[in-house]
């Protein structure tokens, strides 16, 4: 019986070719953008999560701090909640590090008469206090210590990053809602249209004894192609607009090579489940109302 | 309890209304009508004759009393039955209701492909059923393409493909010349022949009297004769 109802779903979709491509060019672009949004999140994630690993705080001291009170200001430091290690830079290390990274504008540092550049301590966060919170609370806590001159740590961009990053996680749920409605109901309006057409058909097959399940499981299988079509070529486009992107974007901030992936096979799954329920459901919304008439 | 004739009472009709608003289409019929009877539905148009066949298969419900079907309380059946109500009846109509995007074959395949009858069976049943009705050389023609006595024919054996206990027919030849008119109800005498009740809502005077059988009359609504 189901391979009878798949033919019939197969052909009644071949039979309605433009509304059926509709239908799956509807969804399709629906995958498209959502699944964009989710790429965008994973990837981001992924940066967000190597940044955090890569958090380190600075914290400057004042001039003329003797060994004896560094080494009181390092245990101090180590024994605060949420630091990992605190390793110590001279200022002659400092500058070496900078002369480094100038390489190629050496000419600036070639009349500095005395280091400017102060000793300080380079501290690294346990993971479970990398967030912009925690770390604020940490900096102003070894800010408030002795000979402490000042503490960076990137606050500005980290917090605007942070905030982008949630403003574009609620706008993308917010679409995604938008476009799971919008499509559930373009699909419904085409099973509407298939099944007006077909309401003689459909009257026949009632007046015969077809069941109701023997009428419906035909169009609920012609949902779930169409959900599984429209969630195979959103997600392709996707990738093939995704390798033509990642190929020109440049990679490779500070010392941390950042790599930019596609969705997981798991997502993916999941993606075209979710595109086969859209498909499903809007059959469904329609059938329920046809068949209550 | 039930008498002996009442188990041979294949439709039993009781105290039967059927309104449309205002409208009175049917008023206190009750009726009863043995296994393999041969029964015209006569009167003259808006008689009641088209929805007192509706009311057999539910194609309507009644308004007032009930309606007993092969034992089957047509008030009391839940809307997972009523297919199963269905599948006891071969139903002809006066336009044919041929579903035109389906071969002849596709369209008398239909009716055992819904009852789950497995695909081999399928085909052998449709093939003799086209037989029978003198269609087995258009099984792949689609209906717009036949002639009227040939879409009636294939609609008769999509009726009977089922083995149904009761064929209604409404107007079967009512679009149809007389030559076609006498193919089809020479086809509605043998399958009443083979065991099945054949009930036929017509006008048509020169039908009733080729055939004989039993006759009821109806009148706005009403049975006023049943012989």
């Amino acid at each position: 019986m189901i391979i009878l109802f798949f033919k019939r779903a197969l052909k009644d979709i071949l039979n309605n070719r433009f509304l059926n491509v509709v239908t799956i060019i509807t969804i399709a672009l629906s995958i498209l953008i959502v699944s964009a949004f989710i790429l965008f999140f994973v990837n981001t994630s992924d940066i967000m999560n190597s940044w955090k690993k890569g958090i380190r705080l600075m914290v400057y001291l004042k001039p003329g701090v003797t060994e004896g009170k560094r080494l009181a200001i390092k245990y101090k430091i180590q024994t605060i909640g949420g630091v990992q290690d605190a390793r110590f830079i001279s200022k002659d290390e400092a500058l070496e590090r900078f002369k480094n990274q100038m390489k190629r504008q050496s000419s600036l540092l070639k009349n500095l008469k005395e280091n400017p550049l102060p000793d300080a301590f380079e501290i690294r966060i346990i993971a479970s206090s990398q967030d912009s919170e925690k770390i604020e609370l940490l900096a102003s806590q070894i800010e408030a210590l002795p000979s402490v001159e000042e503490v960076e740590y990137g606050q500005l961009w980290l917090g605007r990053f942070t905030s982008i990053f949630n403003l574009f996680r609620l706008t993308g749920y917010t679409m995604g809602c938008i476009f799971f409605m919008a499509t559930v109901f373009i699909v419904a309006n085409t099973i509407r249209l298939v099944l007006y057409s077909r309401r003689e058909e459909v009257e026949i097959m009632r007046l015969v004894g077809a069941a109701d399940r023997f009428i419906k499981a035909p169009f609920y299988i012609e949902g779930l192609i169409q959900g599984a079509l429209g969630g195979f070529i959103g997600l392709f486009v996707l990738f093939i607009t995704f390798i033509y992107v990642s190929s020109r974007v440049e990679q490779g901030f500070s010392l941390n090579l950042l790599s930019i992936r596609f969705l997981s096979p798991g997502i993916i799954f999941l993606i075209i489940l979710c595109s086969m329920f859209v498909g499903w459901l809007g059959c469904f919304l329609s059938l329920k109302q046809f068949f209550k008439v | 309890m039930i008498d002996e004739n009442s188990k041979n009472l294949i439709i039993r009709m009781f105290h039967v209304h059927k309104n449309y608003g205002s409208k009175n289409a049917i008023i206190d019929i009750t009726l009863d009508i043995p296994q393999n009877e041969f029964l015209f539905i006569s009167g003259p148009s808006g008689a009641g004759k088209t929805t007192l066949l509706k009311l057999l298969y539910l194609g309507e419900s009644v308004s007032k009393g009930q309606v007993l079907i092969d034992g089957m309380n047509l008030s009391r059946i839940s809307r997972k039955r009523i297919p199963f109500l269905r599948r006891k009846f071969g139903i002809i109509f006066q336009d044919y209701k041929l579903i035109p995007s389906k071969t002849v074959f596709e369209n008398v395949a239909l009716v055992l492909e819904a009852k789950g009858i497995k695909k081999r069976l399928t085909q052998k049943k449709v093939r003799s059923i086209l037989r029978v009705v003198g269609m087995e050389d258009r099984p792949d023609s689609f209906p717009p393409s036949l002639s009227g006595g040939e879409q009636q024919r294939v609609a008769i054996a999509r009726a009977v493909a089922g083995d149904p206990k009761i064929i209604l027919a409404d107007e079967p030849t009512g679009s149809l010349d007389s030559e076609s008119a006498d193919i089809i109800l020479d086809l509605l005498k043998r399958f009443h022949k083979r065991g099945a009740t054949v009930i036929i809502a017509t006008h048509s005077k020169e039908l009733i009297h080729k055939t004989g059988g039993r006759l009821i009359y109806l009148k706005k609504g009403r049975l006023m004769k049943n012989t």
